[in-house]
C-alpha cells in the first residue's frame, strides 16, 4: 500500500495514499481516533477505492487518504500544540491540496470525527460532504443526559451514554489531566499498552461480542497495539487528548460547539451520521433542527465499525457521498439538503 | 489450626525478585516528554529519571526489610483475607492500644517515624502517661496483606476486620487513628466498635458540600479556599481516583509489569514532597508484594459500596496539615457528631507522620488525653 510521510507546520504526517482504478473517483479522507490509527481502516480501502472488484458500483469509487493523526501511529513524535485538532484540520486541508484534490469527502470516526466536521469548515468550498461514526451522545467531560421524556431507543442510548459518563472515563480524565504519569506505563510495558486499548475494544464494540476479538479481528487489533508500542504513540496520543481538551474546555468557556458534532447547524457541506449498536449517538440530541439528512442506524458494529463492520460501513459511505459526487463545486447538495 | 491463629511474620524478599527488578529498571524504555510543561501533564522525566537512579544505584531494599523486621509482625486470616501487621507493645504497663491506617499509595512505612514516639515517649522527650501499644496493620490488598481474592474490600468490611483484629489481640478499649484511606476507615471503626473505640483521630476528614446551598451560608473565606483546593483537585490531579474506582484493573497490568510505571503512578501523588527512599520504600513494597491491582480495588470497592450517611458520635479529633487537602469543619460537623479537638498546623501535608511526626505525636498525644 502506498505510503508516505510529509511534513506539515513542523510536524511529521504519514498517511497511505491509495488511488481507485477507477478514474472518476472521489477523493476521500479519512481519519481515525483513539485508541487506534489507519490500520483501522485497512478492511475498507478495498471496497472503497475498487467496488468493481468488491461486489460495488465503479461509480462508488473512491480514492482514499488515509492520514495518522499527530502523535498517533507513524505520525510520530508529537510536536507540541497537535492536539488541537482544530490545527489537524488544517494540516489535512493541505495535506489534500499538496496531494493536488481540491474536491473531497470526509469521513472520521471518533475523534476524527471532530478533524472532519471542522475540515468542512476550515475547507468549506472544497469538501464536498462529511460522514461521521464513533460520536457519542455528547460531550463526555459535561453533564449526564436527561432521559426523560426520550423515546424508549433514545433512552436505552442515553442510560448507556451515562453509564459509560459515570464509569467509563478513567482513561479520559487520565489523559486530560496527567497525561505523562501514564506515559511511563505504556512506555515501558507492553501488556500495559495492550491492555489499556484492549479495554476500548471490549467496552465500545457490539454489545452481541463477548470479547474483543468476537468484535473485530484478533491480528488487525494486535497491529494496531503492535505500531502504538513501537512509535511510543501511547504516551503522545494521551498528551493529544490533553491538548484537544485543552481546547475544548477553551471553547467550551465561550460556549463554543464540541467537536464536530452539531456542525449540520452551520452552513456548509452535508453531514452523515452513522450509528452503529454499541454506540450512543442520539439523533434528538446530536441534531435537534434535522438538519443532518443522511443518517442511518445499524443493529450491530459499534465504535470501530471499519474493523467490525466494514461492509456496513462502506455502504454507508457509498451511499451518502452517491448524491454529493455530482455537484461540482457547490458546498452544498440541493438533494440532500432537500 | 484454627482460623484466628495469629502467626508470627518476617518478612524475606527473595534475592530473585530483586535481581529482577533491578533488570528491569536497567531497561526501561522511556517516554518523551513535551518541553517546558512541568509537572501540568503529570511526572516529569527529570524526577522520574531521577528516582529511577537512586532506585537502582544507590537504594537498598534490605534495610526497610531489616527496619521493619525489627518490629514483631504477625499475620492473621480475617473473613478470608490475609492481614499483615506490626504490633508494638509500649513498655508502659498502662499504655492505650492504637490502631493506624495508612493510606494509598502508601503502606505502613508511613508510621515508621512515629513509632518511637508512640509507644516510648518516655525516652522520646514526652509523658510516659501518653503511651500506646500500636497496631499497624496492611490494608487488605495492600503490602504483605497481599491481593485481596474477592470482592467487597470497602471501607465498611476494613473496619469490621479491624475490629475483630483487636479483639484477637485481646484490645477490648483502644483508640484509632488514620490517614488518606485511613482517614475513611478509621471513623467506620470508631462507629461499628463504638463500645471498645475510646475515640478516633484522623489527619482528614472527607465531607465534601452536599448540594444544598444553604450549607455555604457559614462558610469563611478561609473555607472557600480550601473548596478551591478541593476544586483544583478534583479537576486536574484526581484522574488516579477516578480511574482507580472504576477501571482498577486496565492499568494493573502495566503497573505489575513496569517498576517505573509504578514508581509515576505512585509519585504522581508524592511529588517532591517526602524523601527519595519515603518514595522508593513505597513504591518497591508495592512491586515486591504485587499488589498495585489490590491495592487500586480499594477506590473501586468503596465507590461502590452502599454509604451509610447517619453522622458518626465517636469522640473525634481531627489534625490539619498546611500542605494537605484542608478538611472544612462545617462539613466536617455535619459528618461528625462528636468532634472534640480540631487543630491546625502550618507546616506539614498529606504525609504527615514523615513530614511532622512531632506534631502528629503530638496531636495524637493531646487528643486522646482527653479520651484516655
Amino acid at each position: 500500500m502506498p505510503q508516505f510521510v510529509t511534513v506539515i507546520d513542523g510536524q511529521d504526517i504519514h498517511f497511505l495514499h491509495v488511488r481507485s482504478p477507477e478514474p472518476d473517483a472521489l477523493a476521500l479522507i479519512l481519519t481515525h481516533g483513539w485508541p487506534s490509527s489507519p490500520v483501522e481502516f485497512l478492511k475498507v480501502i478495498g471496497p472503497l477505492t475498487d467496488p468493481r472488484a468488491h461486489g460495488g458500483d465503479p461509480a462508488d469509487a473512491f480514492h482514499v487518504v488515509v492520514p495518522s493523526l499527530p502523535g498517533y501511529g507513524f505520525s510520530t513524535p508529537m510536536q507540541p500544540g497537535w492536539g488541537n485538532l482544530f490545527r489537524v484540520a488544517q494540516a489535512w486541508s493541505e495535506l489534500m491540496s499538496r496531494l493536488g484534490y481540491d474536491r473531497y469527502g470526509a469521513q472520521g470516526t471518533d475523534a476524527g470525527s471532530g478533524v472532519a466536521g471542522m475540515l468542512a469548515m476550515v475547507a468549506t468550498d472544497r469538501v464536498v460532504g462529511v460522514h461521521l461514526t464513533g460520536t457519542v451522545a455528547t460531550m463526555p467531560l459535561g453533564p449526564a443526559l436527561e432521559v426523560d421524556g426520550m423515546s424508549e431507543a433514545d433512552r436505552a442510548r442515553a442510560e448507556r451514554f451515562n453509564e459509560y459518563q459515570a464509569d467509563g472515563l478513567g482513561y479520559l480524565h487520565l489523559q486530560a489531566t496527567r497525561p505523562q504519569t501514564l506515559a511511563y506505563s505504556l512506555a515501558d510495558s507492553p501488556v500495559g499498552q495492550l491492555a489499556w486499548i484492549v479495554e476500548k475494544f471490549h467496552e465500545w464494540t457490539d454489545p452481541a461480542a463477548a470479547r474483543p476479538e468476537d468484535a473485530v479481528d484478533r491480528d488487525q487489533l494486535l497491529t494496531n497495539v503492535s505500531i502504538s508500542w513501537f512509535r511510543g504513540a501511547g504516551p503522545s496520543s494521551a498528551h493529544a487528548t490533553y491538548e484537544g481538551l485543552q481546547v475544548w474546555r477553551a471553547m467550551a468557556a465561550q460556549e463554543s460547539g464540541w467537536g464536530g458534532e452539531g456542525e449540520a447547524e452551520h452552513a456548509g457541506p452535508p453531514t452523515g451520521v452513522a450509528v452503529f449498536a454499541a454506540d450512543t449517538t442520539i439523533r434528538s440530541v446530536m441534531d435537534p433542527s434535522g438538519a443532518i439528512a443522511h443518517w442511518s442506524e445499524f443493529d450491530t458494529g459499534g465504535h470501530f465499525p471499519a474493523m467490525e463492520v466494514p461492509d456496513l460501513l462502506a455502504g454507508d459511505i457509498r451511499a451518502f457521498f452517491r448524491s454529493l459526487r455530482q455537484s461540482a463545486n457547490s458546498a452544498a447538495s440541493p438533494r440532500e439538503i432537500a | 489450626m484454627t482460623t484466628v491463629d495469629i502467626k508470627p511474620f518476617q518478612i524475606a524478599i527473595p534475592q530473585a525478585d530483586l535481581d529482577d527488578l533491578f533488570d528491569r529498571l536497567s531497561r526501561i524504555r522511556w517516554p518523551d516528554e513535551l518541553p517546558g510543561v512541568g509537572w501540568d501533564y503529570g511526572v516529569t522525566l527529570d524526577a522520574a529519571r531521577a528516582l529511577v537512579e537512586t532506585w537502582r544505584t544507590s537504594y537498598d531494599w534490605r534495610t526497610l526489610e531489616s527496619r521493619l523486621n525489627e518490629y514483631p509482625q504477625f499475620t492473621t486470616t480475617i473473613d478470608g483475607q490475609n492481614i499483615h501487621l506490626l504490633h508494638v507493645r509500649s513498655p508502659e504497663p498502662d499504655a492505650l492500644p492504637l490502631i493506624l491506617t495508612h493510606g494509598w499509595p502508601m503502606s505502613i512505612v508511613e508510621f515508621l517515624d512515629v513509632i518511637g514516639p508512640l509507644t516510648d515517649p518516655r525516652t522520646h522527650g514526652g509523658d510516659p502517661a501518653d503511651a500506646f501499644h500500636l497496631v499497624i496493620p496492611s490494608l487488605p490488598g495492600f503490602g504483605f496483606s497481599g491481593p485481596t481474592t474477592e470482592p467487597g474490600w470497602n471501607r465498611y468490611r476494613i473496619a469490621a476486620a479491624w475490629a475483630e483484629l483487636m479483639s484477637r489481640l485481646g484490645y477490648g478499649r483502644y483508640g484509632a487513628h488514620g490517614n488518606d484511606t485511613g482517614s475513611i476507615v478509621t471513623p467506620e471503626l470508631g462507629r461499628l466498635a463504638h463500645t471498645q473505640v475510646v475515640g478516633v483521630h484522623v489527619t482528614q476528614v472527607f465531607s465534601f458540600p452536599s448540594g444544598d446551598p444553604a450549607e455555604f451560608d457559614g462558610l469563611t473565606e478561609d473555607d472557600y479556599g480550601r473548596l478551591a483546593f478541593l476544586q483544583d483537585f478534583d479537576q486536574n490531579r484526581s484522574a488516579f481516583n477516578k480511574l482507580q474506582s472504576t477501571q482498577p484493573q486496565t492499568l494493573a497490568f502495566a503497573l505489575h509489569d513496569s517498576p517505573v510505571g509504578q514508581l509515576a503512578w505512585s509519585t504522581q501523588l508524592f511529588r517532591d514532597e517526602v524523601p527519595a527512599d519515603y518514595i522508593l520504600d513505597n513504591v518497591t513494597l508495592y512491586w515486591l508484594t504485587r499488589t498495585a491491582a489490590s491495592s487500586a480495588r480499594v477506590y473501586w470497592e468503596d465507590a461502590h459500596a452502599e454509604p451509610r450517611p447517619d453522622p458518626t458520635t465517636t469522640p473525634t479529633g481531627v489534625a490539619v496539615f498546611a500542605d494537605d487537602f484542608r478538611s472544612i469543619r462545617i462539613f466536617a460537623n455535619r459528618d461528625h457528631k462528636n468532634i472534640i479537638s480540631w487543630n491546625e498546623y502550618d507546616r506539614g501535608g498529606h504525609f504527615a507522620a514523615t513530614q511532622a511526626p512531632d506534631l502528629l505525636t503530638a496531636d495524637l498525644r493531646g487528643f486522646f488525653r482527653l479520651v484516655r
